[in-house]
């Protein structure tokens, strides 16, 4: 086990170099000149142009450029931004704990009412429940994520006046309720579909009639062999999930106006700030590979058969 | 056993951090943030965004820097409504004889806030700082025009500074300097109302970069705090000495990244002041808002279409084939339907906030009217290869009225119209500036003083940089350089007019629109007004409750 886990640990490093590097070299090669752009339409000024390409490393090859910033990586560095001058740590350190918080939020409601949902329907397959949770499943599933983002802010928010329709204080977690509804909306409408056929697919399954013939109550069978089993491809999603929460939430973020990882992207993106960029895609490509390894651990607790040499 | 025992371990700890997460998301429920505000001292809040770059007036660039800069400094003069200028922070700003050399007599009294003097040291020594290449100051062009930028600021690239400070500036007394221009200037005071030209205390120079995050001004408001991507608050400057004292506690500066959901706060009681609604909300907003709690006014702004000469010389005409193109452009049924009253129809090359600005100054070359368009369209030889091509950035709202446009022409003229969308704003100059334009591109110019100079000579003189469209006609330039020579700024002013008739004849550009500033405010707030340059004015504003 311990092997294992630190055999996956070595393998992350040419992943981590090799997607930096791609991404380090995509926003190269994007048009756009981001020095340039300073001046808008006016004449720009190219030796203050020239003065501030050098400062910034921007006149070296492109090799000794990337090998720079993989050498300032190792040392927490994770360069400046053109515009602001600011340490892009500094900037992602901003932008983080509205994007963890919502983040954590989404995902319990997700697993909680997910998997709750699932199991319902599951266990009830063929009933009016089963029918019930397939269409608000379905609904949930078709409806893209703006249009449920907006009829939260729409009716709760301004309408009934329950809650702020758009958040203050990305700090504040009944603030995050609504966007975290939104953006847990669709997951949490395909892990109660995944949840229920597996469940179903189980349910007939030989160990669930061992278990019902040595006597264990509905309950007991249910919670720890039926569940247990059927949680697999669920969790995988769920693993994937939760990265796609932490970088995909632009449109949620917009919505409700939470200053978060997904809309540094974006605006970082709009003004070819190539340090912000790569900084935040490392860092998620970081998230990404310590969850595809907590999923794969996760897999042996679920499923005993499985094991890690 | 043992690997499943670890891996429990794990999920324990995902176990874990999901309750603390649930504990912690009751607390929030309740926390419901109740706004307490005293009279007169209230806090306006309006919105806003991440400035660009570091708060210092000589960096800043862009409109949400500008809102805090704005606020925080107060300028030498500022611009009415009809572009005249008065005194800010100024007594008087004075010019020789011949405009070379510029008198500045500062008010006496005034202080930073942090107590210390504003003296004519605090100006000339921030423009020399600013000036400096080293110090890589984004509006360093601007002190261009004083003698002995080129020591401190050479144009070659690579060269150093072989000064640190300008001969041009010079300080005569406490509150009094002057500046030497390298050409005289009889508008320099329009210039003096930028940004740029303010004062910066002693403490600056300790540490620029602290500065940037927290700056220290002489305006009507002090800084407070900068949340980045949050708020940005400004509070009430009491030892203010300047006419323009605040009429509230504050400002609050809101940050959001769509106007959609500053409007959606607007309305919900959580914003005060927005100081433009998204095109979702322009068809509602007066109505939404009332009458008298909305604006929708022109500001000194413009958009153009502007065609690149080097595919248009090849048509006998172009300048009487762009007039054709021109009345062929429903321009009122365009602002009113397509942009929702965001724009007000153009009749000039400059907007009328602009000092100088004369009606109807095209005659009738902007009317629509499509039998004259088709005339003279077929008479100037016709459009290159039947076919307009319309360069435009898509990170913007352009996509709309371009289409608009197009189908407007094609309509009229039976020709080929299609826009071409290029990723964003940099490539879409990018461009421009390598001559690649296939036959015309959108022109967008907004005042940096509100002179009509400002809008034709950076435009449309044969060596000015933004002449994308590479126009190049010696009769308008002789009339800028006649304009430039003038002794006094109604001769200025006089000439340029007269440039603007003539550029009516030779069409480099075909203005579209002005302009319009679409804000509105809450219950809150009163004597909300919008300047010329569409921002509001933030000291007279009043908070009620």
């Amino acid at each position: 086990m311990g092997r294992y886990v630190a055999r996956r640990l070595l393998q992350m490093i040419p992943v981590f170099i090799g997607s930096t590097f791609i991404i380090f070299m995509m926003m190269y090669a994007l048009p756009g000149d981001p020095i340039r752009a300073l001046w808008g339409e006016r004449a720009p000024d190219h030796a203050q142009m020239a003065a501030m390409r050098e400062e910034l490393g921007l006149n070296d090859h492109i090799l000794k450029q990337y090998w720079d910033y993989l050498l300032g990586l190792l040392q927490g560095d994770f360069g400046t931004q053109i515009r602001s001058r600011r340490e892009v740590t500094e900037v992602i350190g901003d932008a983080l704990p509205a994007t963890l918080r919502l983040t954590v939020m989404a995902f319990s409601i997700i697993v909680v009412v997910g998997i709750g949902l699932g199991l319902v329907a599951g266990l009830r397959a063929g009933r009016k429940t089963d029918t019930a949770i397939l269409f608000v499943t379905l609904l949930l599933i078709s409806l893209p994520v703006f249009v449920i983002g907006y009829l939260y802010q729409t009716y709760p928010g301004q309408q009934w006046g329950w809650i702020t329709p758009v958040v203050q204080d990305s700090e504040n977690w009944g603030d995050l309720l609504l966007p975290a509804l939104a953006l847990a909306s669709l997951s949490l409408a395909y892990v109660a579909r995944l949840t229920r056929s597996s469940i179903v697919e189980n349910r007939r399954a030989d160990y669930m009639r061992t278990a019902k013939a040595k006597g264990l109550t509905r309950t007991r069978a249910v919670r720890v062999h039926l569940l247990r089993n059927s949680l697999i491809p669920v969790v995988t999603f769920l693993g994937v999930n939760l990265g796609e929460l932490m970088t995909g939430a632009i449109v949620t973020e917009g919505i409700f106006n939470i200053h978060g990882i997904g809309r540094l992207v974006y605006s970082a993106l709009n003004e070819r700030e190539g340090a912000t960029v790569v900084g935040v895609v490392s860092f998620v490509i970081v998230v990404y590979l310590v969850v595809a390894l907590i999923v794969d651990l996760l897999y042996a607790v679920l499923d005993p058969r499985i094991r890690y040499a | 056993m043992r690997g499943a025992r670890s891996a429990k371990w794990v999920a324990g700890a995902i176990a874990v951090a999901l309750a603390a997460s649930a504990c912690g998301g009751d607390d929030g429920d309740d926390g419901e943030d109740g706004a307490s505000e005293g009279s007169g001292e209230g806090i306006v809040r309006i919105d806003g965004g991440e400035p660009q770059n570091a708060l210092i007036p000589t960096n800043t660039n862009e409109q949400f820097g500008a809102l805090v800069i704005q606020n925080v400094f107060s300028k030498l003069v500022d611009f009415a409504d009809d572009g005249s200028t008065f005194t800010v922070a100024a007594e008087s700003v004075e010019a020789n004889e011949d405009n070379s050399l510029w008198t500045i007599t500062l008010k006496d009294g005034w202080t930073f806030h942090d107590g210390t003097p504003v003296t004519a040291e605090s100006y000339v020594n921030a423009w020399n700082w600013a000036a400096n290449i080293q110090n890589e100051q984004n509006n360093a062009f601007w002190f261009a025009d004083i003698v002995g930028y080129e020591d401190v600021h050479p144009e070659e690239e690579g060269a150093e500074p072989t000064a640190e400070t300008m001969s041009g500036l010079a300080v005569v007394d406490d509150l009094t300097f002057t500046i030497e221009l390298t050409t005289p200037v009889s508008y320099y005071d329009y210039k003096l109302g930028y940004d740029a030209f303010t004062p910066l205390p002693e403490s600056f120079y300790d540490d620029p970069e602290a500065f940037g995050e927290s700056p220290v001004g002489n305006g009507p408001y002090e800084f407070v705090s900068w949340e980045h991507e949050e708020t940005i608050e400004l509070a009430r400057y009491e030892d203010y000495q300047g006419d323009n004292a605040a009429q509230n506690g504050g400002i609050q500066i809101q940050a959001y990244d769509s106007l959609e959901t500053a409007y959606t706060d607007l309305q919900s009681g959580n914003l005060d002041i927005i100081r433009q609604v998204a095109p979702r909300d322009l068809p509602l907003y007066r109505q939404d808002l009332g009458e008298d709690r909305s604006v929708a006014q022109p500001y000194n702004g413009i958009q153009t279409i502007t065609p690149v000469w080097y595919e248009w010389d090849a048509t006998d005409n172009p300048a009487q084939v762009l007039q054709g193109v021109s009345m062929a452009i429903d321009r009122e049924t365009i602002t009113q339907t397509v942009l929702n009253g965001s724009r007000f129809p153009a009749d000039s090359y400059l907007p009328p906030g602009v000092y100088g600005y004369q009606e109807n100054a095209d005659g009738t070359i902007t009317d629509f009217n499509p039998e004259e368009a088709q005339r003279l369209v077929e008479e100037g030889g016709g459009v290159p290869d039947d076919r307009l091509v319309i360069q435009y950035n898509a990170d913007a709202d352009h996509q709309e009225w371009v289409e608009a446009v197009c189908n407007s022409v094609i309509e009229v003229l039976d020709i080929e119209c299609v826009g071409d969308p290029l990723v964003d704003f940099a490539t879409d100059l990018e461009a421009r500036e390598a001559g690649e334009v296939q036959s015309m591109y959108r022109g967008g110019w907004f005042a940096d003083y509100p002179l009509n100079v400002n809008f034709l000579k950076e435009l449309y003189a044969s060596y000015a940089h933004s002449n994308y469209g590479q126009f190049d006609s010696p009769e308008v330039d002789a009339l800028f350089a006649e304009g430039d020579a003038a002794a006094d700024l109604d001769a200025t002013v006089a000439a340029y007019q007269e440039a603007e008739q003539l550029l009516f004849e030779q069409m480099p550009s075909i203005p579209l629109w002005f302009n319009a500033v679409n804000g509105g405010w809450g219950p809150n707030v009163d004597n909300v007004v919008f300047n010329s340059a569409g921002q509001p004015i933030l000291t007279d504003v009043t908070v009620s409750e």
